[in-house]
């Protein structure tokens, strides 16, 4: 029997937004309050998740054509040249650098280089999570 | 922190408990699933609102922060909850679970059987 899945998709709509900011928020805000790169890939990867539910696999690989394997590489990069930066200053393996930047529009802002090791494990967290589902849901 | 805000909030979180509380009870006593699904989905959103709103109101008086948060949380299970529930009833009437014997309607089987309605 024909279903229609009109709520289903007008909600995810207007819910999908709410869930991503609130994953960016969660990264961003994992140095000084609880979260970081794994809760914030896992809430990523869920609205991707809840957007498949909605929508079928195909429409969804239209709108966000992304290699999910290729981006869990890329993540691993990051936190492997985080790692390995490090070297490059004649100091420890892993060693972070921090300090306050004026940037042009933000004016002073706080910046550390173990964001950029936590952007590596949200990258490696939804690439990983995205491929095990896209694989077993395309198997028939 | 204001006494009557006190009042407030310890009600509005007492509020929320006995909304569950009921949401549970119909859940065990009502007959089939789409009267226990009304039951859940409606008195359950409202009392984990009602507790969300009591925890927001405290931290603010208390603590004087305001967790936007919460106020998304909120917002998100308002959302949220009755879509829930319409999918999950739409899928236990499409799996074919029958309604309560005593019940008198069900438009959707009678649009199924006669799919034009040739009146007017």
């Amino acid at each position: 029997m024909k279903t229609n899945d009109l709520i289903l998709q007008t909600t995810t709509k207007v819910v999908l937004f709410i869930i991503i900011l609130f994953s960016f928020h969660i990264f961003f805000a994992g140095h000084y309050t609880p979260g970081g790169g794994f809760v914030g890939g896992l809430l990523t990867s869920g609205a991707i998740i809840l957007l498949m539910l909605a929508f079928d696999m195909k429409t969804v690989s239209l709108i966000l054509p992304v290699n999910y394997i290729y981006m869990a590489a890329t993540g691993l990069l990051f936190a492997g040249g985080t790692a390995a930066g490090a070297l490059l200053f004649n100091v420890p393996l892993l060693t972070h650098a921090f300090g306050h930047v004026d940037l042009p529009i933000l004016g002073d802002t706080a910046l550390h280089t173990a964001t950029i090791f936590d952007l590596g494990v949200f990258l490696v967290v939804v690439g990983v999570t995205m491929t095990i589902i896209q694989t077993i849901g395309e198997d028939e | 922190m204001i006494e009557i805000f006190k009042i407030i909030i310890v009600a509005l979180i007492l509020i929320g408990a006995f909304l569950s509380l009921v949401a549970a009870f119909g859940v065990l006593r009502l007959p089939d699933v789409y009267t226990r699904n009304h039951a859940a989905s409606k008195a359950a959103t409202l009392g984990v609102l009602a507790v969300l709103l009591g925890t927001f109101l405290y931290f603010y008086m208390e603590e004087g922060q305001v967790n936007s948060r919460v106020i998304l949380g909120i917002v998100f299970i308002f959302v949220t909850s009755p879509v829930a529930g319409h999918l999950i009833s739409r899928a236990a009437y499409n799996s074919g679970v029958k309604l309560w014997d005593k019940s008198v309607q069900d438009d959707l089987k009678l649009k199924e059987t006669t799919p034009v309605q040739k009146k007017q």
